[in-house]
Formats: C-alpha cells, structure tokens, sequence
C-alpha cells in the first residue's frame, strides 16, 4: 500500500517543537540543581520521540542526532550518569541545535551542517567523557524501507540467504504452558509457516492432561513441523520471534543443500511426496517479492512532490485549539440554527398579532449571535504561556553570562490573549525583561551588601483586569533612581533644567527617545534605542504601559493591552450628522454640559472643571472638522471624559447614542493612517464609523 | 473489519498509524497514553492493541500488563512499538504480556505485515 507520509509532516514539527520546548523548560529545572527524575524522564521522552518520529518520516539527520542525546539521557534516567551543569549546558545547546535543524528541514532549506557537527562533537564528548568524537556517531537502527520487522535478526540474514539455501526444515515447537497468554497463538505461527512453504504439523498430544484436568487456558500440545521449500533459517526464525522466551524449539534442516548454486531444487533428497510440491514454491516466493521492492523504491517521487505543496500551504499559519472550544462554537452554531428556524416561522403567514413572538425571536437571535461572536473569537485566544515558556531560558542564558542569580516566577500563564497579540507582544516582553536583568537585579553581593537574598526574583504576571489584559515584570532589584533620571534628561537635553517632573514623569523619561541610563553599553542591552521602541510597539497593540519603582527595592513595569484586536467594545457618539465610536476602556464618565462650565485660558486652550481638576476639552466638531447638524446646540452638548496615555481630558460630543460591539477595519489597509483614529467599523445602517485613538487625541491635545 | 487500539502519544505516529490501519479497512481507534488506552479499552473490546512504550501518565508496558489483566484481553494480541531495540525493553514487555514489537521506524507497510501476523 502507498500511503503518502508527507501528510503526517506538520503535525510531526509542531509536536517536535513542543516536544523541545518541553526538554528545554525540563532542563532548565534540573539546571537548578532539582534533579527529579519524573524531570528526566520527560526529557528523555521528548528526544525518543523526535527520533522515533523522524525516523519514521524520513529525517535521518535529526534521527541520526536525536539517537546520541537520547543514549545520554538514557544514562542519566538510569542513574548510570551523573547529571552534571556541562551536560545541561550541552543538552541545551542540543535542543536549539535540533530547532534550527527542523525549521530548516521544514522550510525545505540546508540543515546547517557546521553547527550540527559543533554540537554533535559537544554531545559526543559529553557522552564519552573525552574527545574522542572522532569517531562517527552509532548509526541509528534505522531499518530500510523494505527491510522486515526485526532489524536485529534481519541483518544477520542477508548473508545466510546466498549460502544457506536448504531445501526444508524439521522443527520442533514446544511451547511453554503460557504462550497463550501472550496473545500469540500457534495457529498463526503456522499459517504464516505455510506461506513459506508447505507445511506438515503433527501435534503430540500425549502431554494433554484428562478432559477434567484440562485448563483451557494452557497450551498442552507440541507440535513437529516440516516446511518444505527454499526458505532460508531466518525466515523461520523470523516467524518464531516472538514466542522465543515462550516455548523450546529446535530447527533442523531436513538436507543439506549442493553447493551455492544449485540449478534446480529437485536433485535434493527430499521426502518423496514432497518433490512435487517443492518446485513452484520457491517461484511464487520471488514473484511475491518482486513487486514489493519496486513499489518501495517508487514511493519517495510523489512525496517530494507533495511536500512542496505543502509548503505552500503552510504559510497562513495554524492554531491549535482546545477542543472545548470548538464544542462550545458548535453549540452556538446550533442555538443559532434553531432561533433562524422559529423565526422562518413566525416569517410565514405573518400577521400583526405575531409582532411580540418575532420581538422575541429577534432578542434571542442577538443574544445567539453575540455569543457566538465571543465563541469565535475565544477559538482564536491562546494562553499567554506560549510567550512565557520562552522567558525561562533567556534568563537563564543571561544571569550566567552576567554572573547573577536570579529566579524568574511566572504566574498566570494561562491567561489567555489574542493570538496576535501573543505574535507582537513577545520582542517587547523579551527587551523589558533583559533590561530587568542587566539593569534591575544587581550582583549577588551588592545585594548582600543591600540586605536582600542573594538571588534575585522577577516575576513575570499575567493577569485579566475589565477588558485588558495585564502583564507585570517585577523584580526586587535596585529601583529607578530619580535623581539620576533627572540628571540624564537634562544633560541629554530632552528636558529644561528646571523642570518640575511628577514621579510618573520621571520614570517616564525612560521611554523617550535617545534615552540610556546604563553607564556603560552592555551586550545585553543599554543601546538606548529600546524603551522608546517599546511603548510605540506597545502602543500599535492599542495598549500602554506604565512603570513604578521605588529606589533600593525593585521596579514593577505593567503593560495595559487588549483582549483582542479583533473586535471593541465601543460607544458611539452624534457629531453633526456624524457618528464616531470611543472605546468604552477609556471612557471614565460622561457630564453634561453648558457653556459657563467652559473656560479659555490663554495660549492653553479651553479646560473646564471636573470637580477639582481643570481638564482640556477637545472639540470633536472642530477637530474633525464637522459642519453639519445644527450648530446651535453645540455649547449644550456632552462631555466625554476619556483617559489615554495617563492623562485625562474631555471630548465635546453633541450626543451619547448607544453601546455597541463593533468589529475593526482597518483603515490604513483600506485608506491610509489617519491620525486621531485608530480605525473604522461599519455600523447596522451600513454606513461608516471612525473609531477614535484616545491616546493619540490626548497627545494632540496636549501639543 | 478487525478493530484496533493504536496507542501513541506522538500525534503525528499516531496519525500515521491509525491512517494506515483505516486504509487497510481496520476499525481504529486512537488513544493518547496508557490511561486514556485503558480507559478506551474497557469500554469497547478490540481485537489487537498497539502500543507505543514511552508516554506520559502510563507507559504502554504497564498499559499491557493491565490490560492482560482483564478477562476481556486475556488472549488479545498486543502489539508495542519502539525505538528501543535492545532485548531488554522487549523482555520487559514480553514479561508483561506482549505479543509481539515493532522495531521504529517503520513505513506502513512493515506495519500492516507485521499486523497480518496477529490479525485475520
């Protein structure tokens, strides 16, 4: 049978990556100094696996790599093998080997040979305990294609066969009590015998105990088998494999044979009644073989073929979804099918009096959709540990290089995001952390000198707060010290000498352009050309970010993002004739107002008070340039209270109309970037809605 | 058709197994590890079981031999595939009350062979 194989290969590298991911983390935790053996053992399991699998579909190179990690793990699972900081190291080394090699081998690009056999050669010396990697590496147990079953025994066989031809063999079988039990039955053995050759079994049956004795369950009987034919001892042997620990068994030839080359099987002392019979089955042997082979040798065409369109496809990206999910969508699906159905009902033959059965099928239809809206979007949520799982590693790489102990704690993991937001949020997470590590957490004696533990502690937390997702990076390191901020600032010239900050300011700075505190440039990070890059990244996410330090005792920096990208909860507003949605997170209240509450300040614009506070006003009608609608009521309209950016200020509306979900369209894909709008939703008319930006408002109004 | 339990915890040889099976006209069933084998086993009889050895939450030695255990599978042929050639692991899962092991890697039609030799 042709199977095509190809099919099975993305579901093989996704699990081969999960499976690195799990060794990675797994080596990680013996890395500090936790030898578990449970621990091993998943590791282990990850590295047979990968073998296991790519040989199966045909990597040797990853097989042929995989073999050596597992035979060291094998040891260390074993406790043959201490487990020591330079096999971790190594191990881990391994496992990014191994990545690069399968995102190579998936992208149908050249495995990179050099750092293969860099790593191969640490492995090895790790193995053998010296250098000794001259040596080629043990060659998997990787049965060819059309290689049988039991590689072991088959190799032995392939000399045998040219020498060995016999005409027959005599055996004897006698199984053991319980080979029953084993699943093996000794009817199959001669089945498969008889295909061989033909075959004569006589059973002696003088074992049998009396009918009232008998325990079914027993194998009682032996048997004498002949099989007549050219069949090499293999072959039987092969057959017999299984039961070998299960019965006594002896194999005879029942001739020897003439020479290697015989011409014909005939000449041979058989037993008389067999001659006939002798003859054709050696033929029917090869004929049976003979296609077999070239099938084999046939297949690998149309897999390569296929691989490339497999390629092709696997661009868009796939997700991997809980299967609780789907069940839920496919419930909605069905609650939806079901209200479309009563309301074809009501559709039909309708009258008047049926007006408050429609009302109500139309209330459940809304109510169905909108959760089948949140169930289509949950498909497309993910935990947040698909980021995090990286972040052990990176700080172990790094507190080694920079000779600090630190342990990270993660803590909500399974806080689920948006898928794109697990994709974009990552580089920023991975800069702030590294920036924790190479500027928060000091050195394990500066630390002692400080009054704190020697290691260090960043946690790194995710957690659900209103339609936000939070994610915190904490660590109980040296703090931000404002004066030096200050200080920096002013040298840099980003702001005036006598500028009076607030501390949110202050810490602020560090987000501007062109601003680095670290007294001199690590490899790690402190090109000051970071943390500016990071709240705009943070931003594009429609998020923000905020920090709190407190000198000599560690800095907590949380990032405000939101759920999904996808979709808003929004409230829309009348101006003029106009309709424009405010994201309802960053709406802090609405007041109504009158011209008196209104104040102009020179040179500052308009404010008005909200209890004790002046705040700007922008007005929506000016800003986006709205002539039409009566005017006359514009100094009556509402105020929206919004916050963006930590900052609050008012946008003047004519009118509040209503809460509703709206789904983003992108603009700058459809028009172009505008500025003050975040994008665009099309409302129930049909007409178009601006959604508006509130942190960049906020920042216009400020300018 | 005769039915089969294909117990692997890699997807992708489970996937390949189960397809091939299916192709050939078995009935397949898939089971993640040793607990969720048993679990399946137990709610329907097969007529032959193939296992993976190393998994998670039961490994398919132990999964044999408490499937040996039951009535239901007493004389059932059962299957394990491995990439441990060594005799040991197959003495083990001989003791265990395995019937027989395949040696990965495997294609399918060493699989299918190997299966005729229990099956039919």
């Amino acid at each position: 049978m042709s199977i095509d194989m190809s099919q099975f290969h993305q579901v093989f590298f996704e699990e081969c990556f999960e499976g690195l991911e799990a060794m990675e983390s797994g080596l990680l935790t013996l890395d500090m100094g936790d030898i578990d053996s449970e621990v091993i053992n998943t590791i282990f399991r990850g590295a047979h696996s990968i073998k296991g699998g790519s040989g199966t579909f045909g990597f040797t190179v990853v097989a042929d790599y995989t073999h050596i990690m597992e035979t060291l793990l094998d040891e260390m699972r074993d406790g043959r093998r201490q487990v020591t900081q330079s096999a971790v190291d190594v191990l881990l080394g391994s496992v990014d080997c191994l990545r690069e090699m399968l995102t190579a081998i998936q992208n149908e690009q050249d495995v990179d040979e050099a750092s293969v056999a860099k790593h191969k050669a640490a492995l090895e010396i790790e193995l053998n305990g010296s250098a000794s990697a001259t040596e080629p590496a043990p060659p998997v147990a990787l049965a060819p294609q059309d290689e049988v079953v039991a590689a072991d025994v088959a190799s032995e066989v392939e000399e045998e066969v040219i020498e060995d031809v016999e005409q027959g063999w005599k055996i004897a079988f006698c199984p053991y009590l319980d080979l029953l039990k084993t699943g093996n039955d000794p009817v199959r053995l001669f089945r498969e015998l008889n295909e061989l050759g033909e075959l004569t079994a006589i059973a002696n049956v003088q074992d049998v105990p009396s009918l009232s004795e008998i325990d079914p369950e027993e194998c009682n009987i032996s048997w004498d088998l002949k099989v007549i034919g050219d069949i090499a001892e293999a072959e039987i042997k092969e057959i017999f494999n299984w039961v070998e620990g299960d019965c006594e068994m002896d194999i005879q030839p029942l001739a020897k044979a003439k020479p290697p080359k015989k011409a014909a099987p005939t000449p041979a002392p058989i037993p008389v009644a067999a001659v006939e019979t002798a003859e054709p089955e050696p033929a029917e042997i090869v004929a049976e073989t003979k296609p077999k082979v070239t099938a084999n040798v046939k297949k690998p065409a149309p897999q390569e073929s296929d691989n490339e369109a497999k390629t092709a496809a696997k661009a868009s990206g796939s997700i991997r979804v809980d299967t609780d999910k789907i069940d839920a969508l496919i419930n909605m699906v069905g609650e939806v099918v079901i209200t479309q159905s009563m309301l074809g009902l009501v559709g039909e033959n309708f009258t008047m009096d049926k007006v408050s059965q429609l009302k109500r099928g139309l209330a459940q239809l809304e109510r169905h959709t909108r959760d089948l809206q949140q169930s289509v979007m949950n498909v497309r949520m993910l935990p947040i540990s698909f980021v995090f799982s990286r972040f052990p590693r990176l700080v172990h790489d790094i507190s080694t290089k920079l000779d600090k102990k630190i342990v990270l704690k993660l803590v909500g993991e399974n806080t689920e995001v948006d898928k794109a937001v697990v994709e974009l949020i990552n580089d920023p997470l991975v800069h702030l952390i590294r920036n924790s590590l190479d500027h928060g957490i000091e050195k394990p004696a500066e630390r002692v000198a400080a009054g704190k533990p020697e290691t260090g502690t960043i946690e790194l937390k995710a957690y659900h707060r209103g339609g936000h997702i939070v994610i915190e990076i904490i660590d109980d390191g040296r703090g931000l010290n404002k004066d030096k901020l200050l200080a920096k600032a002013i040298e840099k010239g980003l702001i005036e000498e006598n500028a009076v900050l607030t501390d949110k300011q202050i810490f602020e700075l560090i987000f501007m352009p062109g601003f680095s505190t670290a007294e001199q440039l690590t490899d790690i990070s402190g090109r000051g050309v970071g943390m500016d890059v990071v709240r705009r990244n943070i931003q594009s996410l429609g998020g923000n970010i905020e920090i709190i330090s407190e000198l000599g005792k560690g800095t907590t920096i949380a990032i405000h993002l939101p759920l999904t990208l996808a979709i808003l909860d929004g409230q829309s507003v009348a101006v003029g004739d106009e309709t424009y949605i405010v994201p309802l997170v960053s709406i802090i209240e609405s007041i109504n107002i009158t011209e008196k509450m209104l104040n102009k300040v020179a040179g500052k614009g308009e404010t008005f008070r909200l209890r004790n506070e002046y705040l700007p006003v922008i007005r929506m009608r000016e800003i986006f340039n709205v002539h039409s609608g009566s005017a006359a009521k514009m100094n009556e309209g509402v105020i929206v209270v919004v916050e963006g950016q930590g900052a609050l200020c008012g946008l003047l509306v004519d009118d509040l109309l209503g809460q509703q979900q709206v789904v983003i369209k992108s603009l700058e894909a459809n028009y172009r970037r505008v500025e003050g709008v975040s994008g665009a939703t099309i409302l129930g008319d049909g007409s178009v809605a601006l959604i508006l930006d509130v942190p960049g408002l906020v920042r216009f109004s400020v300018r | 058709m005769a039915s089969i339990l294909a117990v692997d915890d890699s997807a992708s040889m489970r996937k390949m197994v189960s397809f091939t099976l299916k192709a050939a006209g078995y009935d397949v069933e898939e089971a993640e590890d040793g607990v969720d084998a048993l679990e399946k086993a137990q709610a329907r009889q097969f007529d032959c079981v193939v296992t993976d050895v190393n998994m998670p939450n039961k490994d398919g030695i132990t999964l044999i031999r408490e499937l040996r255990a039951l009535p239901d599978y007493k004389f059932i042929p059962m299957l394990m595939l491995t990439t441990e050639s060594g005799i040991e692991k197959k003495q083990e899962g001989k003791a265990a009350g395995a019937t027989g092991w395949m040696v990965k890697p495997f294609n399918p039609d060493q699989l299918l062979k190997t299966l005729l030799k229990v099956l039919g």
